[in-house]
């Protein structure tokens, strides 16, 4: 069977990351790849940062642990998406549980471990490490990529304006471990905070005047304990590049058809390219539909619905002006998708799923919308 | 709710894509019209007031925007660093601001970035501006991250002044809290779009404000809410009308106008169950249906926003 829209995407690849800016359906697009892929006999297993409550629920997301557990395939089958010999397997990630499961890896020893997880700027702050979130995320990938047990895993990477900053977030990760002078402060160790090197005592003595003795002796504790885990983080960053970068690894768009996302979504494209990771295609979520053979038409409107189909002036009014804002919704977005294909290049598939009447928030909402991901490649519109 | 024009600082956040720019900027927009010196302060590196207006600041640095009393600045850290170490420390803070040594630092110390943003942010709400030659605000309204990136920035200071204990950081810590956590001059707008969701995300937020800063929510914007142009006796009538026409552009017009109901009565339910669970009718704004949100169209929704302060 020749596979049409998503399956044909993602065929070969073991590793999709679906990426975008922000309130675009990310989530519920990568739940409905993954229940698609599953009714197609993989083993699939999605990784979701933060779900919708009802589709958390419908999915037995709301169980406690941070690993996957195998979906119920009565409530797909009920929906009309039989999973057969498929397999579907989802996730919620906790970042900061995964973060302390990856210092509990890379610890040294038992006694280091013990020291970070009580530090006190680890405690109150880890989840403001630069980039950790978004390194957690590619982190557990790897390590359920190398569980080897799913033919596909899903990542649905974090809500953050900035759709690229899990792509940075290694190398951020790195920086944040290589900084020379915070070796400099490392060496110093603890309380005593000596003087190492003239230049570096001058600016810790400036610094113990702006932010107190106490923070930076606590500070400097944090980063002597994770300097001794940067060969491990290192390592770990460069493990997850390889990944990101590995032929089996498609990186999938989800926009709107909205100005902004779509310019986030070519800046994203940009910044793939140049990290030299695959990016498999584009999907354009929550397009306004023109039917064809309908331009031109407005004016006339309100008396053809009288005569035609027989409605009230008054109701004839309403329904004209309805259709007249939709119409310039569907021109809107056609103009928009058509500055993302061309921005995109013809390289890159790109399909368009109509705006649907509900939201999608359970099972039968992520069928329907599986259902026109896999359905067809053009969309509307498309010829 | 109303009354954020009494209050010095007033933070905008929600869930990604529900329009947290959009909303900020109207409000400034209204705040302005209103006669106050307002700056809208953009925490995310972008600039999307200034780009709006079509103005191109350089970063960090504070712009007028159109009409009067209008203001924007897309906040950046190296900037407010610098700013702060001046004022703390004068030309030894200089000399600390040039060292490489102590970018690293900064920018590896984890949440340095969200304590130094945010304290950019109050710092534009004193009277007594810390920048040289600043002058004072009426209202500095904060386009704020994310929700859950938007408590973390706002507990930063707290947080800071507890591992710190004592010292200037722990003071100035303490300083920023003390504002952010006094209703009389500080809000928390919280933007949703009539969505599951974002629904679902405001009334989060609300918990979790409660919970770790002790604060209320200031007011509830639901943006893009669809006009409810057929009730449902209509809509049965056009369905029935759809069922026996055949002329294409009629049977398209039909189906546009019941799909948008369908919408909206979704959309109806949820704000429904948010004024439930806020136990108070948010705010309202219409969707629009323009290319794109100028100046005019921000003006519309700034109309709107007028009953906020």
């Amino acid at each position: 069977m020749k596979e049409d829209g998503v399956a044909a995407l993602l065929a070969g690849t073991r590793v999709c990351v679906v990426g975008g800016s922000g309130g675009v359906g990310k989530t519920t697009t990568s739940a409905a790849i993954a229940a698609g892929m599953a009714a197609r006999g993989l083993k699939v297993a999605v990784v979701t940062i933060d779900p919708a409550q009802r589709l958390a629920t419908a999915l037995g997301l709301d169980e406690l642990g941070n690993e996957p557990h195998r979906i119920e395939p009565g409530s797909f089958a009920d929906a009309g998406l039989p999973l057969g010999d498929g397999e579907l397997w989802a996730m919620t990630l906790d970042p900061k549980r995964t973060f302390d499961e990856l210092i509990e890896k890379l610890a040294p020893d038992d006694a280091t471990r013990e020291q970070i997880l009580a530090n006190r700027v680890y405690r109150e702050l880890s989840d403001a490490i630069a980039g950790s979130q978004e390194f957690t995320a590619v982190a557990k990938l790897y390590d359920l990529a190398r569980e080897g047990y799913w033919d596909l895993l899903v990542l649905d990477t974090p809500p953050s304006r900035n759709a690229l900053d899990f792509l940075d977030a290694p190398d951020r990760l790195a920086a944040f471990f290589e900084g020379r002078a915070l070796q400099a402060l490392l060496r110093g160790g603890g309380a005593g905070l000596r003087l190492i090197g003239r230049g570096t005592g001058l600016v810790l003595g400036l610094l113990k005047r702006v932010t107190g003795a106490e923070l930076l002796s606590d500070l400097s504790d944090f980063f002597r304990l994770l300097g001794g885990l940067l060969g491990g983080f290192r390592e770990r960053a460069a493990q997850v590049e390889e990944l990101l970068r590995a032929d089996g690894t498609t990186f999938l768009l989800v926009t709107s058809p909205e100005r902004e996302p779509i310019e986030e979504a070519i800046y994203f494209r940009r910044r793939l390219r140049a990290a030299g990771m695959a990016l498999g295609g584009a999907i354009v979520n929550r397009v306004h539909a023109d039917e064809p053979g309908t331009d031109g038409a407005l004016e006339d409107l309100p008396a053809l619905l009288e005569a035609e189909a027989g409605l009230s002036p008054a109701l004839a009014d309403r329904v004209a002006a309805a259709f007249a804002d939709e119409h310039a919704l569907a021109r809107r977005d056609a103009a928009n998708v058509a500055q993302l294909r061309e921005r995109l290049g013809a390289g890159v598939p790109l399909l368009q799923v109509p705006l649907l009447d509900g939201d999608v928030h359970d099972v039968g909402g992520l069928v329907r919308l599986g259902a026109e991901l896999f359905a067809h490649r053009g969309g509307p519109g498309a010829k | 709710m109303p009354g954020l024009a009494d209050k010095r600082l007033v933070f905008v956040t929600g869930k990604g894509g529900v329009g947290k720019s959009t909303v900020a900027i109207a409000l400034g927009i209204a705040a302005a019209r209103r006669g106050l010196r307002t700056v809208v302060a953009e925490l995310s590196g972008q600039a999307r007031a200034a780009e709006t207006f079509g103005v191109s600041p350089p970063s960090g640095e504070e712009v007028r925007l159109g009409g009067d009393g209008l203001h924007a600045i897309s906040i950046d850290m190296e900037r407010a660093m610098e700013e702060y170490l001046h004022e703390r420390a004068g030309r030894v803070g200089d000399l600390l601001a040039a060292s490489r040594a102590f970018h690293a630092f900064a920018h590896a110390t984890p949440g340095m970035r969200e304590l130094l943003t945010i304290g950019k942010a109050w710092e534009l709400a004193q009277d007594r501006r810390r920048v040289r030659g600043g002058r004072p605000y009426d209202l500095a309204i904060v386009d704020a991250p994310a929700t859950g990136h938007a408590l973390g920035a706002l507990r930063a200071p707290s947080t800071f002044a507890e591992i710190a204990r004592v010292g200037p950081i722990a003071n100035q810590g303490r300083t920023i809290d003390a504002t952010l956590r006094d209703p009389a001059q500080t809000a928390v707008v919280a933007v949703a779009l009539p969505e599951e969701m974002p629904v679902t995300e405001t009334l989060a937020l609300r918990r979790r404000l409660r919970d770790t800063l002790g604060l209320e929510l200031g007011a509830v914007v639901v943006n893009a809410c669809l006009p409810e142009r057929i009730g449902p006796r209509q809509a049965r009538t056009a369905a029935d009308a759809l069922a026996r026409t055949q002329a294409p552009v009629a049977r398209a017009a039909l189906r546009a106008a019941l799909s948008e109901h369908a919408r909206a009565c979704g959309q109806r339910e949820q704000v429904a169950r948010l004024a439930e669970g806020l136990d108070t009718a948010p705010l309202e704004l219409p969707y629009l249906f323009v290319e794109r949100l100028d100046p005019a169209a921000l003006g519309t929704l700034a109309d709107r926003l007028e009953e906020l302060l």
